[in-house]
């Protein structure tokens, strides 16, 4: 799937920029994300070594533990296949917490400690697995009460007026994310299995 | 009311990082005698490491997405979906900023200030648009970040989910501000 996003995008980008005469653009895009790429990564190296050290504190202290238990009665449907009172629980719900109000600096350092763990619990580390899609599927589509400080900046007054709308269409969109991923993940062409056999080729080449 | 609630919230929030600095490793280092400052350090240790991992997978995403932008085909895809968007009711106007919210946060919230500076900030078009910004992520950025970040790069069925999700928020938006705010 990604494969042919990938490249489908940047063909399209291609054949409309020559199409619309903005083949240079097009160029000087794709050189510019390049540099744009490694400045976001290393922008992301003291605020995750930030949050990744208090993390370490909460984990260490017990913290994580408190919180995934409290909470598993939600996370258990969302989740079934991560064990009870494992860590990866207690990363999720820091992550969605901090993604509810708005805290995106912190969000996405718990949401990568928390992919690192579920990646602990799956058996092909190259393919996603169930929980992780639902995890990612669900930071996608954003639950939040707070609204984004630019956009409140942006709307002024208005912004009152949008508040409700915004946790409205936020909840449906998350319900929908939700709902997809559980009907998705039972569909044979979306399986681990049939994930893995685009690979196999390449390792019977090397047997 | 709503004004009321949503400034409180947004006044509590800003509480929160502070408190969690402090309080997690007070809760630690009180309770559970937790050598916050040794531990602290082994725990940021990660940070530069997975900072580094995520780079390929975001050159990937952002290069691909980047000369997609830039080539005007958002353009071509708005002239072939009007016809079916006045069919529905989707403002055209706001379609730019639906097609783009997935791709970019930098290019949505361009795509936003934009309707607000021509249509104004108590325009239902901008109320519309800044629905859709504040109830959506970048999909494709989270994707590269946090599958990049462990090495996955079969993502099965991650891109439809979050693709359909996007599609059923940027709806919401337009249907909930027509049913709310006029």
């Amino acid at each position: 799937m990604l494969n042919y996003i990938w490249f489908g995008m940047m063909a399209i980008g291609v054949g409309a920029g020559i199409y619309n005469g903005k083949i240079d653009a097009v160029t000087e895009a794709a050189i510019d994300m390049a540099k744009v790429s490694v400045n976001i990564a290393i922008g992301l190296i003291g605020i995750m070594a930030l949050w990744l050290g208090i993390m370490k504190i909460a984990e260490d202290s017990g913290l994580i533990r408190i919180i995934a238990k409290g909470l598993r009665p939600i996370t258990i449907r969302l989740f079934p296949d991560v064990p009870e009172d494992h860590p990866a629980i207690g990363s999720i719900v820091l992550n969605m917490s901090a993604n509810m109000l708005g805290l995106g600096n912190a969000a996405t350092p718990l949401g990568l400690k928390a992919m690192e763990e579920l990646q602990e619990l799956n058996p092909h580390k190259d393919t996603a697995t169930n929980s992780m899609v639902m995890f990612l599927a669900i930071n996608t589509s954003s639950v939040q009460i707070i609204l984004p400080a630019t956009v409140v900046a942006l709307m002024g007054a208005s912004a009152s007026d949008i508040f409700i709308t915004t946790i409205l269409a936020t909840l449906l969109s998350t319900i929908a994310a939700i709902t997809a991923v559980k009907v998705l993940e039972k569909m044979k062409r979306f399986s681990v299995s049939a994930a893995l056999e685009g690979a196999e080729p390449e390792v019977a080449d090397n047997d | 009311m709503i004004e009321y609630i949503a400034q409180g919230l947004s006044s509590v929030a800003k509480y929160i990082i502070p408190l969690l600095l402090v309080g997690i490793p007070f809760y630690a280092l009180a309770v559970k005698k937790v050598k916050v400052y040794e531990v602290f350090v082994v725990g940021a240790k990660d940070g530069f490491t997975i900072a580094v991992r995520i780079i390929p997978y975001l050159v990937a995403i952002l290069v691909a997405v980047g000369m997609f932008r830039a080539s005007g085909a958002l353009d071509l895809l708005l002239n072939m979906l009007t016809p079916i968007l006045n069919l529905i009711g989707f403002p055209p106007e706001n379609l730019p900023l639906a097609l783009m919210r997935p791709l970019s946060g930098s290019g949505s919230l361009g795509l936003l200030t934009d309707l607000v500076n021509e249509h104004g900030a108590d325009s239902l078009t901008a109320k519309i648009g800044a629905t859709m910004f504040g109830s959506s992520e970048t999909t494709f950025y989270v994707l590269a970040v946090y599958f990049g970040s462990i090495g996955v790069v079969r993502s099965r069925h991650a891109i439809p989910a979050g693709l359909f999700a996007d599609a059923v928020g940027a709806l919401s938006a337009v249907y909930l501000c027509k049913l709310l705010l006029i």
